[in-house]
């Protein structure tokens, strides 16, 4: 009469489905949380799970109840020193006077806390943004190739025979070209059998004998397997998208860039990082800071030591430019750029990374983002740099970042969906 | 003496098989009628979904069952609260759930508690018997929800989930106390549900049909109220009168309030359910200890969770949190089987019917036909309030101190066990609102009236959240005013009036000139 049943193996997220609606129905204060996270987090754990709280107001379900004030009789154990008559005043938080009073404060306003996974925090930080140009190179030619297996044709090497379908055609063709005969020779077997029978005529029976080996002869004529008989299974070569891609982050780190720049910088390449890995099987990142010469560094000294002196933003340039000709050629991945400065420039410099980029950087990348963090004019650079993005708006886009805050809805601009809007300026 | 059953902590299915047969043997012995059990073995993951459906194993799907799973997981994460050992579910078979961390001790202590203690008393309770339908209810759970998600479908999910906020905010008051529902299976359910469907909408029809009717002349001459009685069941007065609503969305609200009326036993007998299924278990495990059919080191585990269970902090304490209600029941299921067998001169006097009898058949009877409040006020014995050192306080608001109206002495006893059964009826603890009137022949203005019960004000800022949700449903004008219950031929004044939409003056004046 009574069972046990192990249910351990059954679905475990049955709830699943009321959490992502709990989720949806929140989507607005989740999304505010997790922008507020982004500005306060700090850098090395951006992409952990993270605490969202949202007014617990807004998440009340109301019921029917009592408000305070009215007589109330509460019993209460644990009676120690209390007899009869006695009177207290009232302990605070306890009920208050009068009708509908005092219920805005108190409970009510705290915080609904809860966690949301890494992956779902990354979907809220980048919801409705895109990779500008991911379109293009999947469509572009020279890219890698997959061989796929596409029918069969009648031309191919000898290794790629398909025995069935070859054997097959030829014994189609076999008994095509033989119906004809192969009738002919039924019938005359039949007409020499009737005449055995009746006796008789022997010249009309060694004429008929004779025709019947000739029939005989020309249906073993009939190849057994023929040149167009064979098939071949066709393979044919099909692009496949490219899932690599590599990130160059170019950093001024002359004496003019403080730390707090740097953080910014930081903070915005990091984001830059995790938007390309959730696009990218495999991304490369690659560090090249420079002052009046650029080296490329591992992250620990990019980010965290310091140099002085000038700045000549195009020795960045030039040799990120060196580096994609030398390890990662263009068809083979897909190359995005992310300078930041703080503006300071040499200014006959500046027309030389206007050169450099329009010239050899931007026709290989996919897309090219500058921030500029500062709160001051900008300088030459900006000014070079805003004529570019004119001439190439889909793969050139620049930015102003003021302070932390300003980083996320900056990034968010840069990499904003454009609905309707196709790489290659078709609308 | 016999051989123990097992000595380890680790289960079995095995050996759960064999504590089940023995737990039933002596649940036989104690006359415990109970369903068929279907015991399941969940991970800890599984019970918290199956907490946050409310321990329905199947639920429509909702976003504030999510809302309770969140809070359930997080608290549960971060160790403020552990998880509790069982769920049980009113049906038949009776389904618990066993979670697989459990010791080997903890799943025979829920497999008393549970499978023969709770199983018992939905069984055998008076209102379990007469508004839940324990044969029926997984159906009408599944036809629910295959209901809902196919409203889903067709009507979007945003539509159908307003719907169902609304409901909710109503479910307390979606109950019928005096009707018996009549249980179904999920084919018949469908059919009526197509009859129903078209019966209702042109009910609906007839009510707010406009063309005159010649028969009945001016029909203004009598301000005749509708419902002519007021209707405390809000949800099922919208749900057959709401003039604008689709027949799914009736349906909807009608799968909502039978769902409210299949718990509301359980929101009745809180204190008499745990503390029936918490005496069951201990007195369970003691007589299995009792056969030798257990070691030492399990009834050590055992008594160590139990006392655990049963804890009741003192009203100044950090931990106070209300009344225990495993902790009273307990005591109390216990006080009965002590004043059968060992009654003193004071039972006598105060229990005559009982003191002294056969204390399985009484508890059985105290267990079939009362409900907390009233199971309060017949069997909590001066002794036990003695034990709890209850008081009781006195809060009044035209009162600027409160004041301890009784305590546990020979002139506070009878007070105190009114006042504790009180607490207990759903009635005091929630506001009573009802349907008053429907402006038929005007703006179909939707009244409601609010008794209020020792001049208890309602929430303002809830009722008002309420109230648009009441709005939604009805789709015209509803109005709320609060009351203080006045004696016969005095006309009563509203102490809180609120409205939604939120009247404006002009339309005030209009209505006055009208009255």
């Amino acid at each position: 009469m009574n069972h046990v049943i192990d249910r351990r193996l059954n679905g475990k997220q049955k709830s699943l489905v009321n959490r992502q609606r709990f989720l949806q129905r929140y989507r607005k204060q989740i999304k505010q949380s997790v922008e507020q996270a982004i500005g306060n987090r700090s850098i090395t754990d951006m992409d952990k799970a993270e605490q969202i709280s949202i007014p617990r107001g807004d998440t009340d379900e109301p019921v029917f109840r009592h408000g305070k004030g009215g007589y109330n009789q509460q019993v209460f154990p644990g009676n120690k020193e209390f007899v009869r008559g006695d009177r207290l005043p009232r302990p605070k938080g306890g009920s208050g006077q009068g009708p509908g009073q005092a219920s805005n404060s108190g409970e009510g306003m705290d915080e609904f806390v809860f966690e949301i996974s890494q992956s779902e925090f990354l979907d809220f930080m980048f919801e409705d943004l895109e990779l500008p140009n991911l379109l293009k190179r999947h469509l572009v030619g020279d890219v890698e190739f997959k061989t796929h297996r596409a029918g069969f044709s009648q031309v191919g090497n000898p290794g790629q025979i398909n025995i069935v379908r070859s054997m097959k055609f030829a014994s189609a063709r076999r008994i095509a070209l033989g119906a004809k005969d192969k009738r002919a020779l039924r019938l005359l077997q039949q007409q020499l059998q009737d005449l055995e029978e009746k006796t008789g005529n022997d010249d009309t029976i060694s004429k008929l004998k004779l025709e019947i080996k000739l029939l005989k002869k020309r249906l073993k004529r009939i190849p057994w397997l023929d040149d167009f008989d064979l098939r071949y299974n066709l393979q044919v070569k099909q692009p496949v998208p490219r899932s690599q891609a590599v990130m160059f982050c170019l950093m001024d780190v002359s004496g003019s860039m403080t730390q707090g720049i740097k953080d910014m910088a930081k903070r915005f390449f990091i984001l830059l990082y995790l938007f390309l890995q959730r696009n990218y099987e495999h991304t490369d990142v690659v560090f090249i800071r420079h002052h009046t010469s650029a080296k490329e560094v591992d992250e620990q000294e990019f980010f965290y030591s310091r140099e002085t002196g000038g700045t000549i933003v195009s020795s960045a340039l030039e040799l990120m430019n060196q580096v994609i000709e030398k390890r990662y050629p263009p068809n083979q991945w897909n190359i995005y750029g992310a300078q930041a400065s703080d503006g300071d420039n040499w200014n006959d410099d500046s027309s030389n990374c206007y050169r450099l980029l329009n010239d050899s950087i931007l026709p290989k990348v996919q897309h090219f983002s500058y921030v500029e963090i500062t709160d001051q004019d900008h300088q030459s650079l900006w000014q070079e740099y805003l004529q570019l993005q004119q001439q190439h708006p889909d793969f050139f886009s620049m930015q102003n970042i003021r302070s932390t805050a300003d980083i996320y809805p900056v990034f968010r601009e840069l990499f904003q969906k454009k609905l309707g809007q196709i790489p290659g300026g078709i609308v | 003496m016999r051989k123990p059953i097992s000595s380890g902590s680790e289960w079995t299915f095995e050996l759960i098989d064999q504590y089940d047969q023995e737990i039933a043997k002596i649940a036989k012995d104690f006359k415990l009628d109970t369903y068929p059990n279907q015991i399941e073995i969940i991970s800890s993951e599984q019970m918290m979904d199956a907490y946050a459906s409310a321990g329905m194993p199947l639920g429509y799907s909702h976003w504030s069952y999510g809302k309770q799973f969140i809070n359930t997981e997080q608290s549960y994460r971060r160790g403020h609260m552990g998880l509790a050992y069982e769920i049980v579910i009113n049906s038949s078979p009776c389904i618990s759930y066993l979670m697989e961390e459990n010791t080997m001790t903890m799943q025979a202590l829920v497999i008393a508690h549970a499978c023969y203690g709770h199983n018992s008393f939905f069984k055998g309770n008076y209102l379990f018997r007469s508004w839940t339908d324990a044969e029926s209810i997984i159906d009408y759970l599944l036809f629910a929800k295959n209901y809902i998600s196919q409203c889903e479908e067709r009507h979007g999910v945003v539509e159908v989930e307003k719907i169902i906020d609304s409901c909710h905010a109503l479910m307390n008051y979606g109950v019928d106390r005096y009707k018996r529902p009549s249980p179904l299976s999920t084919t018949e359910e469908q059919l009526r549900q197509r009859e129903r469907e078209k019966q209702l909408q042109k009910q609906v029809n007839d009510l707010w049909r406009t063309i005159p009717d010649s028969s009945n002349g001016d029909s203004y001459h009598e301000e005749a109220r509708f419902p002519p009685e007021a209707e405390e069941n809000i949800l099922y007065f919208i749900e057959k009168h709401a003039p604008l609503l689709e027949p799914w969305q009736r349906e909807v609200i009608r799968i909502v309030r039978k769902t409210a009326q299949y718990f509301y036993p359980q929101r009745q007998t809180q204190v008499m359910n745990e503390g029936w299924a918490t005496f069951w278990h201990y007195t369970l495990l003691n007589t299995l200890y009792d056969k030798g059919l257990v070691t030492d080191g399990f009834m050590m585990e055992f008594l160590q969770s139990h006392s655990g269970v049963i804890y009741q902090p003192e009203f100044d304490s950090p931990y106070y949190n209300g009344i225990n209600p495993y902790a009273l029941g307990f005591a109390m299921m216990r006080d009965i089987r002590r004043i059968c067998e060992k009654p003193s001169a004071e039972d006598k006097y105060w229990f005559p019917k009982f003191a002294g009898r056969d204390w399985l058949e009484t508890l059985h009877l105290a267990m079939r036909d009362f409900k907390d409040e009233s199971f309060i006020m017949q069997y909590l014995s001066p002794k036990l309030m003695r034990d709890f050192k209850l008081f009781s306080i006195v809060d009044d608001d035209q009162d600027n101190e409160i004041e301890v109206s009784a305590i546990h002495d020979e002139s506070g006893y009878r007070k105190l066990r009114e006042n504790l059964g009180n607490q207990y009826n759903l009635q005091n603890r929630e506001p009573n609102i009802q349907v008053h009137n429907v402006n038929i022949r005007g703006d179909r203005a939707l009244t409601l009236h609010h008794i209020r019960d020792n001049r208890r004000p309602l929430d303002r800022d809830s009722a008002k959240e309420v109230l648009k949700h009441v709005h939604r449903l009805w789709g015209f004008q509803v109005k709320l005013h609060s009351f203080e219950p006045q004696d016969k031929g005095v006309c009563p004044i509203s102490q809180q009036t609120l409205s939604c939409p939120e009247d404006k003056p002009d339309k005030l004046t209009s209505y006055d000139i009208k009255a």
